[in-house]
C-alpha cells in the first residue's frame, strides 16, 4: 500500500465524535459465551458417554424381565426415569464442575474478561450454556423414554388383542384402555420437569462451589457429598427443629446440614408418579419455584465469589 | 476471605428463610402422598448398606425394581423364605406401589401357602396346614399394611376381600372389603354387587342382602346379571319373600 493509498484510507481526527458507549449489560455478550459454552460442552468426550449410557439403560429397561403387563410398565418408567434423573444430574455436576478451572487452567477466561466483559455476564453465559446442554439432554432421553415406551404399549396392546379376540367388545375395550392407562401418563411431564430443575439446582451449587475451588477433583467430591447431605436435609431439618433431645455438637450439626444444603428429597418426586400419585398444580408449582429459587440463589453467590476472585 | 464470609453469612440467612418453606412443601408432599418412605435405622437394617445408600441418593424406585426381579427370580426357585424377605424390603422402599402389595400378598397367601400344603418334605399334615395358615396371614398382613399406606384407592380392598373370600371362606370381612372398596374413587363397578354377594352367603344376614341385591336389581337391566338374579331368587326362597314381591 502506497502512502498515498493509506492517506485515503484515513479518517480525519473529530474531536466530537465520542466513542460507541460501553453497556453494562448486554445480551448478545451473554449468548455469545453461552453458545461457545455450549459448543465446548459438546465437544466433551464425557457429555456422550454419559449420554449413551443413559439412552443405553432407557432401551436396555425393555428386556429387564418379561412380566405383567402393569410391572414391566412399572420396571421401565422406573428405570427409564431413574437414568434421566441420575445422568441428568451426573452431567450436571461433571460439566459445571470443569468450567471455570479449565478456563483458568486455559487462560481463555483471561482473554474474555481483558475484554469489556463484566464477570457477572461471563459466570451468567457460562451457567445458561450447561443448563442449555441439560435441557437437550434431557429432551434427548426423555425422547428415547417415550419412544421405548409407545413401542412397549403398542405391542401389549395387539398381544391383548389377539387374546381377547373372542371377548365381548366392551370387555375387550376395557382391557386396551387399561393397557393405555398403565403406559403413557400426562403425570410423568411434571415429573420430568422436576427432574431437570433439579440437575438446574445442582449445577448452579456446583457453579458456586467451582468459585472457591481449588480443582475439578474437589469440586466434585464436595459436590458428591453434597449430593447425599442434601438427601438427608429433610430428616436433618426435622430432628432438629421437633426432636429436643441430643447433644450440643449434635444439633449444631443438625442446624448446619438444615441451614447451609438444599433439601434434595423435595425434587424426588417422580418414585411415587409412576406408583400412580397424582401431582397437583400447588405442589408442582410450589416444588418447581423452590428449585428456581435455589438455582438464582447459588448463581447470584457464584457471581460474588467469582468478583473477589483473583485472576 | 471477606468475600467467602459475605457469601457464608447470605446461606445462613437463606436457610433461615428457606426453612419454613420446605418444611410447609414437605408436609404438602406428605399430604398428597409423596414421600412416603422415612430415611431412618429402621430401613437401614431392612436393606442393607448398598440399597440404603441407593435409596438415599433419590434412586428406591431403581433399587425396589431391582428387587423384585430377585423376587420373581426367587419365585421360580420356589424360595419362599426369600421371597417373603424381599419383598418387606421392596414394600418399605415403595409404599406406594400397589402392585408390589398385591403381588406379595397373592404370592404368600396363594402361591407359598399351597406349597407348604403340597410340602413333601413335611409327613405331619397338622404341620403342614399351619404353614399354610401362617401363609395367609402373611399375605393378609401385606394387603393390611398397604391399606394403610394406600387408603384412598380400592384395589387393595378388593385384593384383601378376595383374600377373606378364598382363603379364609369369611364372607362377612370380605363382604366389608368389597363394601369398603366401592365406596372410593375409582372402584370396579362390580364391586357393590360382589359385597351383596358375599353377605348373602353370611349366616343370619340374608334380609340385608336381599336388600342390597334387591335395590341393584332395580337400577336397571345393566346389574340384571345372572349370578345377581339366582342369589336374589334363591334369598327370595329363604326369606319367603310374597309372590307379588318378588322379581319375574
Amino acid at each position: 500500500m502506497t502512502d498515498s493509498q493509506t492517506a485515503s484510507t484515513l479518517q480525519p481526527f473529530n474531536g466530537s465524535t465520542t466513542p460507541e458507549r460501553h453497556r453494562a449489560f448486554s445480551l448478545s455478550r451473554i449468548l455469545a459465551i453461552t453458545s461457545t459454552t455450549l459448543t465446548e460442552l459438546t465437544r466433551l468426550k464425557v457429555f456422550y458417554v454419559l449420554l449413551v449410557f443413559g439412552l443405553l439403560l432407557i432401551g436396555s429397561s425393555i428386556f429387564m424381565a418379561q412380566f405383567s403387563f402393569q410391572q414391566e410398565f412399572q420396571i421401565l418408567k422406573d428405570v427409564s426415569l431413574g437414568a434421566i434423573s441420575m445422568f441428568t444430574s451426573l452431567l450436571a455436576i461433571v460439566a459445571t464442575s470443569r468450567m471455570l478451572p479449565r478456563d483458568i487452567e486455559d487462560r481463555t477466561v483471561y482473554t474474555i474478561l481483558a475484554k469489556p466483559v463484566p464477570r457477572f455476564e461471563y459466570v451468567v453465559g457460562k451457567i445458561a450454556g450447561v443448563l442449555l446442554l441439560l435441557a437437550i439432554s434431557t429432551l434427548i432421553m426423555v425422547a428415547a423414554f417415550l419412544a421405548v415406551l409407545y413401542m412397549r404399549e403398542q405391542a401389549v396392546l395387539q398381544v391383548t388383542a389377539k387374546q381377547m379376540a373372542s371377548a365381548p367388545p366392551d370387555q375387550l375395550a376395557d382391557a386396551l384402555r387399561a393397557v393405555r392407562a398403565s403406559a403413557i401418563n400426562v403425570n410423568l411431564a411434571p415429573g420430568i420437569i422436576i427432574i431437570f430443575l433439579k440437575a438446574c439446582l445442582l449445577t448452579a451449587l456446583t457453579l458456586f462451589v467451582s468459585t472457591f475451588a481449588t480443582s475439578t477433583i474437589f469440586t466434585i467430591v464436595v459436590m458428591v457429598f453434597i449430593y447425599f447431605i442434601g438427601h438427608l436435609e429433610a430428616t436433618a431439618r426435622e430432628y432438629w427443629l421437633t426432636v429436643h433431645g441430643g447433644g450440643l455438637v449434635t444439633r449444631v450439626c443438625l442446624a448446619i446440614v438444615a441451614l447451609l444444603f438444599p433439601d434434595l428429597q423435595a425434587f424426588n418426586l417422580v418414585d411415587d408418579i409412576v406408583a400412580g400419585t397424582a401431582i397437583s398444580i400447588a405442589v408442582f408449582t410450589k416444588t418447581a419455584l423452590l428449585g428456581i429459587f435455589y438455582t438464582v440463589i447459588y448463581t447470584l453467590l457464584a457471581v460474588f465469589v467469582f468478583y473477589g476472585k483473583e485472576l | 476471605m471477606t468475600r467467602g464470609l459475605i457469601a457464608l453469612a447470605v446461606l445462613i440467612l437463606m436457610g433461615l428463610l428457606k426453612l419454613p418453606v420446605e418444611r410447609d412443601l414437605a408436609a404438602l408432599h406428605r399430604q398428597e402422598h409423596f414421600r412416603g418412605v422415612e430415611f431412618n435405622l429402621d430401613l437401614r437394617e431392612q436393606l442393607g448398606q448398598l440399597g440404603f445408600m441407593a435409596a438415599l441418593s433419590g434412586f428406591r424406585a431403581i433399587v425396589a425394581d431391582g428387587l423384585f426381579i430377585q423376587a420373581h427370580a426367587a419365585w421360580e426357585d420356589t424360595q419362599w423364605g426369600r421371597m417373603l424377605l424381599l419383598f418387606r424390603q421392596i414394600t418399605t422402599l415403595q409404599p406406594r406401589v400397589l402392585l408390589f402389595w398385591d403381588t406379595a400378598a397373592w404370592h404368600m397367601a396363594w402361591n407359598a401357602s399351597v406349597a407348604a400344603m403340597n410340602d413333601t418334605k413335611q409327613p405331619r399334615q397338622a404341620l403342614r396346614v399351619k404353614a399354610q395358615r401362617e401363609y395367609f396371614a402373611i399375605g393378609k398382613e401385606f394387603l393390611e399394611r398397604g391399606i394403610k399406606n394406600n387408603p384412598d384407592r380400592p384395589e387393595l380392598y378388593e385384593a384383601l376381600a378376595r383374600l377373606y373370600k378364598e382363603k379364609y371362606k369369611d364372607h362377612e370381612r370380605s363382604a366389608e372389603y368389597y363394601a369398603k372398596a366401592a365406596t372410593l374413587p375409582g372402584a370396579a363397578p362390580w364391586d357393590r354387587r360382589f359385597s351383596a354377594y358375599e353377605l348373602s352367603s353370611c349366616e343370619g344376614r340374608e334380609r340385608e342382602a336381599y336388600d342390597r341385591l334387591r335395590s341393584l336389581y332395580d337400577e336397571g337391566e345393566k346389574e340384571r346379571l345372572p349370578t345377581l338374579i339366582k342369589r336374589l331368587k334363591l334369598l327370595e326362597d329363604k326369606l319367603a319373600i310374597p309372590q307379588d314381591q318378588r322379581i319375574p
